[in-house]
C-alpha cells in the first residue's frame, strides 16, 4: 500500500504539460428529482490555469465540482480528468484519482476531534501512506509555515477563528501536493480583510505547488485576484467566460450585474 | 384524520429504502473489516470512549438495580418461606436478564446517541465528506472501528455490571439482617451455570453491535443541517433500544428452547 502511494506522488510530481487540458467538461447534466441543477455544462481547464466560476448561491456550482471528483454521478454528458472519465472509475481508480485533487470545503472541514497536526498528518498517514515520522513533521510543517500558521500546529481546529481554519484547510489539502485544487467558496463567511488574504493565499499556493485550480465563488474580490479565466454559471448552465476585465465590459446585462 | 391510501405508500416505500440503506452500510462495514489496514489506535481510542468513560455510569445503575431487586424481592419471598433463595434467585435475574439489558439500554442512551450525533455533526461540517474526497475510508476509519468498540466493550461492561448490581443486592440483604460476603457469593455462583452465562453473554455481543451499527448509521446518513444531528442522535437511542428487546425477546426464546426445556 505504501507502494501505491508513493507511486501516486511520483505521478503527481511528472505534472502534465502547460496548456494541456486536464479537466474536460462536455454537456454535463446532473438533476436532483425534478430539480435539474447543471443542464448543459462545458469546459476545459488547462494545467496551471486558474479558472473562477462564477454566479448566484443555488446555480449548481458546487455541484459541478463535486462530480468532478465523483462525490457526485452525473446523469449525462463527458467529464474526464487527466484524460480519464470519471464517470467510469472503479473505487480503487476514484481513490487514485482524489489522491491528485485537493477539495477546500467552505467552512474548512476540519476534523474537530484532531489538533491541527493529526488533521494535516491524516491524508499523509493513512492516504500517501507515509511512516516515516520525521518525512510526515517535515511536510506538515513546511505547507502549514506555507499558510502562516506554524504556531497553531498543537490547537484544535475549535481554538481557530474561521480565518485560520480556512488556511489549515487549505493547507491539509497541499500537503499531499495535489496536481489540481478544486475551492468551493473559499471566502465565504469571512471579512473583507481576511478574505483577501485567502484570496492572495491561493493565489500564492498556485504559484508554488503549480497546481491548476477551479474556484467557486461569488465574491468578486476573490475572482479579481485570483482567476486567470472567469466563467459565469447560471440555472444550471455557462453563460459568460472571459477574463475579469473582459467580463466586467461585458453587453449581458446578467453578467455585467456581477461586477457592479 | 385517516391516512389516505397515496400517504401510506410513500411511508413504506420509505421503509423500505431505509432497510436497503442499512443491508448496504452493513455490507460496506462488513467488506471494510476484512480490509486490511484496520485502525488500531482509533479502535483502541473508541473503546477508551466507549468503555471506560461509561463504565461509572453503567456500574451506579447496575448496582443500584440490584439493590432495589434485592430489597423488592425480599418480602414476597419471606411470604413463600424462601428468604434463603434470595441469592440465587438475584444472581439467576441479574446475569440471565436484568444486567444485559440495563447496560444495554444504559448504553443506547449514552453510547448511541453520543456516536450519532458525532458523525451526524461530522457529515453536517463535511468532515465525511472531506475524508472520502482525500482518498481516505470514511467506513474504515469511523464506522468500523466505532462498531468493533461498542461490540467488544458492551460485553465487558455488562459482566461488570452484573457484579456489581450482586454487590449492591448483598448491600441491601446486610440492610436488615447479616449474611457473610463469602456465604453470599458462593451461593450467587453455584446458582450460575453454563446455560445462564452463554446466552447472556451472548446477546450483549448483539446488543453491542446493535448499539454501534445503529449509532454510526443514523449519524452517516443524517441529512445536512444542524437539525438534522439532533435527530440522529435521537433516533438512533429510540431504533437501538427497540433493536435490543426484539432481539433480547428472540435470544431468550431460543435459549429457553435449548437449555430451559425441563
Amino acid at each position: 500500500m505504501e507502494e501505491s502511494g508513493k507511486n501516486i506522488e511520483q505521478k503527481s510530481k511528472s505534472s502534465p504539460k502547460k496548456d494541456k487540458v486536464v479537466i474536460h467538461i462536455k454537456g454535463l447534466k446532473k438533476s436532483f428529482g425534478s430539480n435539474h441543477v447543471l443542464k448543459n455544462i462545458t469546459l476545459d481547464v488547462k494545467s496551471g490555469e486558474n479558472v473562477v466560476v462564477l454566479g448566484k448561491s443555488g446555480q449548481g456550482k458546487s455541484v459541478s465540482i463535486q462530480c468532478i471528483v465523483g462525490m457526485l454521478i452525473p446523469d449525462g454528458g463527458t467529464l474526464t480528468v487527466f484524460g480519464e472519465d470519471v464517470t467510469a472509475m472503479n473505487e480503487k481508480q476514484l481513490k487514485e484519482l482524489r489522491m491528485r485533487i485537493g477539495f477546500l470545503f467552505q467552512g474548512g472541514a476540519l476534523y474537530d476531534s484532531m489538533t491541527v497536526r493529526e488533521n494535516l498528518e491524516f491524508p499523509l498517514t493513512r492516504v500517501l501512506k507515509l511512516k516515516d515520522k520525521n518525512e510526515i513533521d517535515q511536510r506538515v510543517k513546511e505547507v502549514l509555515g506555507g499558510v502562516g500558521l506554524l504556531n497553531v500546529i498543537a490547537k484544535m481546529p475549535s481554538d481557530l477563528s474561521g480565518g485560520m481554519r480556512k488556511r489549515v484547510g487549505l493547507a491539509r489539502t497541499l500537503v499531499v501536493k495535489p496536481e489540481i485544487m478544486l475551492y468551493d467558496e473559499p471566502t465565504t463567511g469571512l471579512d473583507p480583510i481576511t478574505s483577501r488574504e485567502i484570496s492572495e493565499l491561493i493565489l500564492q499556493m498556485q504559484k508554488k505547488y503549480k497546481t491548476t485550480s477551479v474556484i467557486i465563488t461569488h465574491d468578486m474580490e476573490c475572482a479579481r485576484i485570483t482567476a486567470d479565466r472567469i466563467v459565469i454559471m447560471n440555472d444550471g448552465e455557462f453563460i459568460a467566460e472571459g477574463s475579469f476585465d473582459e467580463l466586467k465590459k461585458s453587453k449581458e446585462e446578467l453578467v455585467r450585474s456581477f461586477f457592479n | 384524520m385517516a391516512e389516505t391510501a397515496e400517504q401510506v405508500v410513500p411511508g413504506w416505500k420509505k421503509w423500505l429504502e431505509g432497510s436497503g440503506d442499512q443491508v448496504i452500510f452493513f455490507k460496506g462495514f462488513f467488506r471494510n473489516v476484512f480490509r486490511g489496514g484496520f485502525e488500531w489506535s482509533e479502535f483502541v481510542r473508541q473503546c477508551y470512549e466507549i468503555g471506560y468513560k461509561s463504565f461509572m455510569l453503567v456500574g451506579t445503575t447496575a448496582f443500584i438495580m440490584g439493590l432495589v431487586l434485592a430489597l423488592q424481592l425480599r418480602p414476597t419471598l419471606i411470604n413463600f418461606g424462601a428468604l434463603s433463595m434470595l441469592p440465587k434467585t438475584l444472581a439467576v435475574s441479574i446475569v440471565r436478564e436484568i444486567g444485559p439489558i440495563i447496560t444495554a439500554i444504559i448504553c443506547a442512551g449514552k453510547i448511541s446517541s453520543g456516536i450519532g450525533a458525532e458523525l451526524g455533526s461530522m457529515k453536517v461540517t463535511e468532515q465525511i465528506d472531506a475524508m472520502e474526497v482525500s482518498g481516505a475510508n470514511p467506513l474504515q476509519y469511523l464506522v468500523v472501528t466505532r462498531i468493533l468498540a461498542t461490540t467488544f466493550m458492551v460485553p465487558i461492561l455488562t459482566l461488570l455490571g452484573d457484579v456489581l448490581g450482586l454487590v449492591g443486592g448483598f448491600l441491601a440483604i446486610n440492610i436488615t439482617s447479616s449474611v457473610s460476603g463469602l456465604l453470599y457469593f458462593n451461593k450467587c455462583i453455584a446458582s450460575i451455570d453454563f446455560t445462564d452465562l452463554l446466552p447472556a453473554f451472548v446477546k450483549t455481543i448483539f446488543f453491542g453491535f446493535i448499539i454501534g451499527f445503529i449509532g454510526c448509521y443514523k449519524g452517516y446518513n443524517s441529512n445536512r443541517g444542524t437539525e438534522s444531528v439532533g435527530l440522529a442522535a435521537n433516533s438512533a437511542v429510540v431504533t437501538a433500544s427497540l433493536w435490543i428487546f426484539v432481539v433480547d425477546a428472540i435470544v431468550v426464546q431460543i435459549s429457553s428452547l435449548l437449555f430451559y426445556t425441563k
